[in-house]
């Protein structure tokens, strides 16, 4: 696939997202002219985008759709959900045959091709209403029924037409037609092109340094009328300018033949000869303008101004219809300028570099501090202090709303709840937290089974709700906000929550636990992820479709986030997952056990302090009179030799949990770039990654929500028993 | 067709040249009652100048009466008469020309 096809797909993607938006809002009342305005657009850029790269079967299906939306816009039809139910699967089907495309086939295959006859079928049944009269503005200086008539009587041409009559002294000013006709290229694609050489006199009469040539243009293009314009400024002085916007009415066009200087049967043969016209809307323009020229004989041969003063006066509506268009159009097009697209890669490669600066910039830095040079340890100072802030911005490019991926679920939600029969709403919050990209884009899937859990064994059906005194419609939320470093997703359901009685049968009858044992409430609802633990007898088309929450807990823990649920009985559930906020760089805190270092993240630590004497060999320790189980690293990683004669316990939290963790010696903050463990270290506990040290050492990472759950999982065990391996 | 007048252009074909370009091309014409054909495959560059004069050039021969025909284009002479769309305007031996030229 080439890169314009790519560029294609992407952008039609994003529209397609904006539409189904627009699309929900609409269904859920929103009466803003300006939301199927959007929609439209979407509709439109799509059309356009499709048409310029050639792919038909999207411009086709979606001229259907468009003509659906335009109706809507005219008011001749109204919202329902059944319309909405219909557009929204226009737009799935563009999806579809945007995936084709994707995997390099421009036309769809049969099935495909099929469904999208099926559903532009039903779309036409919504364009086959009677027409309704337009032409509200009816222009003051003219015959109403005249207007009256043309008002609804628009070309189909979805081409901006573009007549260009050159001065005589524009090639002789240095500037050649030839240029700005091509300019137009980088606004769309011109989609006919006649060059009229009726002007040019005779032979011997010729100037050949003048110019006597003219153009009628059609230009795909979803430009404004201003950017056109635009193109022409060079020559605005020196050239007789007509543009008409796609889909102008006739009457436009045949006001237009008036006040051109060629012949009007002439010039009638070019518009339908470049698709601006067809035969048949020409000949009805004619007419119409035959019984008006019969009352009003205006011979006069109007200057450019009065023909643009006059535009403006006869077709009112229309202009005013273009205007706001443009300026929405323009709108868009500042905001879009704030964008600028980046070739993923090419941020991973700036990250990367970015990392190993931090790296480098830590060993400069250490150098600095052994040479005992104050100048020097100045200067790596600062450095260091840029290098953090290069990559703290580095970082926050990758960074992007969870929003986006949150949005997606209206439609899931809505699909859903229709497929179910549930009466189902879903509630967004903290739409705006900001994460990583690259954890966004793996978020989707497990978010998605989390999702439709909720909506499928989650909320209850309506009766049992109205048993349980309960609102009909059930309430599935998505959450999201920073916790202390990490990024922290909730999925939330007001249901029935999780039948812990059958979690734990179940997980007797899979031999997860041996029966009879003692389980915590929170133990038990968290037995779900455990693999193996399938939700079989349940299976229905929603949810139990082979991905199990054990694969959820995968992807996430791949992700080194976690997840929990907590559930009430006849409540609901909710799910909690946490992951770091990037993948890449985190802020650590360096510490010894023997000669060997470790690294902590920083985020995680509450505090340090020696560890007191008294502590001896237990596992916990009186830290202001609250329990502290901690670990010592020296045991858990079976490090040689003999505890040092003062050891440092350093206090983290995770997941709302505290725990020490004892070590030799304390080293201080160290910015570093985790180096993902490879493959063969994967089922190593307690390791999260590890780093290279300025020195050129290597340090280990700890995975300190890991530890934290050994140290508690020793303090509720005998204390002292600690396996000497884990 | 013995007489038939060829006629190479081995210039560019732009405002500057315009004047020049416009005697030749007309006294070439004028000079030649079975016709010409103009081979301009040497033509480095064009512009709308340029271009104008084939159209007066081919005008013209309709008018005396003669054949005016294109026998060979250059890229760039090529590319100017497709992007106006006049391949059609300067007649069949031309599209026929343009076809074997690419």
């Amino acid at each position: 696939m080439d890169e314009v096809m790519a560029v294609f797909t992407v952008e039609a993607r994003e529209q397609l997202t904006a539409m189904e938006e627009g699309l929900l809002r609409m269904e859920q009342g929103d009466r803003d002219p300006e939301t199927l305005n959007a929609v439209f657009r979407s509709a439109h850029t799509i059309k356009g985008g499709a048409g310029v790269v050639e792919i038909h079967a999207v411009e086709k299906f979606t001229h259907v759709l468009e003509n659906v939306l335009d109706r809507l816009r005219n008011g001749e039809i109204a919202v329902s959900d059944q319309l909405v139910t219909l557009l929204l699967r226009g737009c799935d089907h563009i999806g579809a045959l945007l995936d084709t495309v994707e995997e390099g086939n421009p036309e769809p295959g049969g099935e495909l091709a099929a469904a999208g006859v099926a559903i532009a079928d039903a779309l036409r049944a919504w364009t086959a209403g009677p027409p309704v009269a337009g032409g509200a503005g009816v222009a003051p200086q003219h015959p109403a029924g005249e207007v009256h008539r043309a008002g609804g009587d628009t070309a189909i041409s979805d081409c901006w037409h573009i007549s260009v009559r050159f001065g005589q002294n524009v090639l002789r000013n240095g500037m050649d037609p030839l240029a700005f006709l091509r300019y137009l290229l980088s606004l769309g694609e011109i989609a006919h092109m006649t060059t009229l050489a009726d002007a040019l006199p005779e032979a011997d009469a010729m100037d050949p340094e003048a110019c006597y040539l003219g153009f009628e243009v059609e230009l795909r293009s979803h430009a404004d009328k201003a950017a056109i314009e635009q193109v022409f400024d060079f020559v605005r002085d020196d050239c007789d300018l007509h543009i008409l916007p796609p889909n102008s009415r006739i009457a436009d066009y045949v006001a237009l033949i008036e006040k051109l200087p060629e012949e009007t049967m002439r010039l009638g043969e070019i518009l339908v000869g470049s698709g601006a016209l067809t035969a048949d809307e020409l000949a009805r323009g004619l007419a119409l303008q035959q019984g008006q020229a019969e009352e009003a004989p205006d011979a006069a041969a109007p200057t450019i101004g009065e023909i643009l003063v006059g535009q403006s006066a006869v077709q009112p509506e229309i202009v005013e219809a273009a205007a706001t268009k443009q300026k929405q159009v323009s709108d868009r097009k500042a905001a879009e300028a704030r964008l600028i697209r980046v070739q993923a890669d090419k941020l991973d490669h700036l990250i990367d570099l970015v990392g190993e600066l931090v790296i480098a910039g830590a060993s400069a830095n250490l150098l600095a501090q052994k040479s005992r040079q104050a100048h020097l340890f100045e200067a790596t100072s600062i450095l260091s202090r840029l290098v953090e802030d290069i990559r703290d911005s580095a970082l926050q490019l990758r960074m992007v709303q969870i929003g986006e991926t949150f949005n997606r679920f209206h439609r899931v939600v809505r699909d859903v709840s229709k497929e179910i029969g549930k009466e189902i709403e879903l509630t967004i919050r903290g739409a705006e937290t900001e994460l990583d990209k690259s954890v966004v884009e793996k978020i989707g899937d497990p978010l998605m089974h989390l999702v439709r859990n909720a909506m499928d064994h989650g909320i209850e059906p309506t009766a049992r709700r109205l048993e349980r005194g309960k609102p009909v419609a059930g309430q599935v939320g998505l959450n999201a906000f920073h916790d202390s470093g990490s990024i922290v997703i909730e999925v939330t359901d007001d249901g029935g929550g999780l039948p812990k009685e059958k979690i734990l049968a179940k997980a007797v009858a899979r031999g997860i636990i041996a029966a009879g044992q003692n389980l915590s409430d929170a133990e038990i609802a968290n037995l779900i992820f455990e693999p193996g633990f399938s939700t079989a007898d349940q299976v229905t088309n929603l949810s139990g479709r082979g991905v199990g929450m054990d694969v959820v807990k995968k992807n996430i823990t791949a992700l080194r986030g976690t997840v929990e649920v907590h559930s009430e009985e006849g409540l609901g559930s909710r799910f909690t997952i946490r992951l770091p906020l990037t993948l890449a760089i985190i802020d650590g805190f360096l510490v010894g056990v023997a000669k060997a270092s470790y690294v902590i993240p920083l985020e995680m630590v509450v505090e340090c302090l020696e560890l007191p004497f008294d502590a001896g060999d237990s596992h916990y320790l009186n830290l202001r009179g609250e329990v502290l189980p901690f670990v010592r690293l020296r045991e858990l990683f079976e490090v040689d030799g003999g505890r040092p004669p003062r050891e440092n316990v350093v206090v983290v939290k995770a997941a709302g949990r505290k725990a020490g963790i004892v070590v030799d010696a304390l080293h201080g903050e160290f910015q570093t770039v985790i180096k993902p463990m490879a493959a063969i270290f994967r089922h190593l506990r307690g390791i999260a990654g590890s780093t290279i040290l300025g020195t050129g050492e290597v340090a280990l990472i700890l995975d300190i929500l890991a530890l934290v759950g050994l140290a508690s999982a020793n303090e509720v065990a005998v204390p002292g028993a600690l396996p000497a391996r884990t | 067709m013995g007489k038939v007048r060829r006629v190479a252009i081995d210039r560019n074909m732009t405002i500057y040249e315009a004047e020049p370009l416009k005697e030749i091309l007309l006294n070439e014409l004028r000079g030649a009652p079975e016709g010409v054909e103009l081979d301009l495959s040497r033509v480095g560059e064009m512009d709308t100048a340029g271009f104008q004069l084939l159209v007066l050039a081919k005008n013209e021969s309709r008018r005396l009466g003669r054949d005016l025909s294109i026998v060979a284009h250059s890229a760039a002479v090529l590319d100017v008469i497709e992007f106006y769309n006049m391949l059609a305007f300067f007649g069949d031996p031309v599209v026929i020309a343009a076809e074997a030229a690419r």
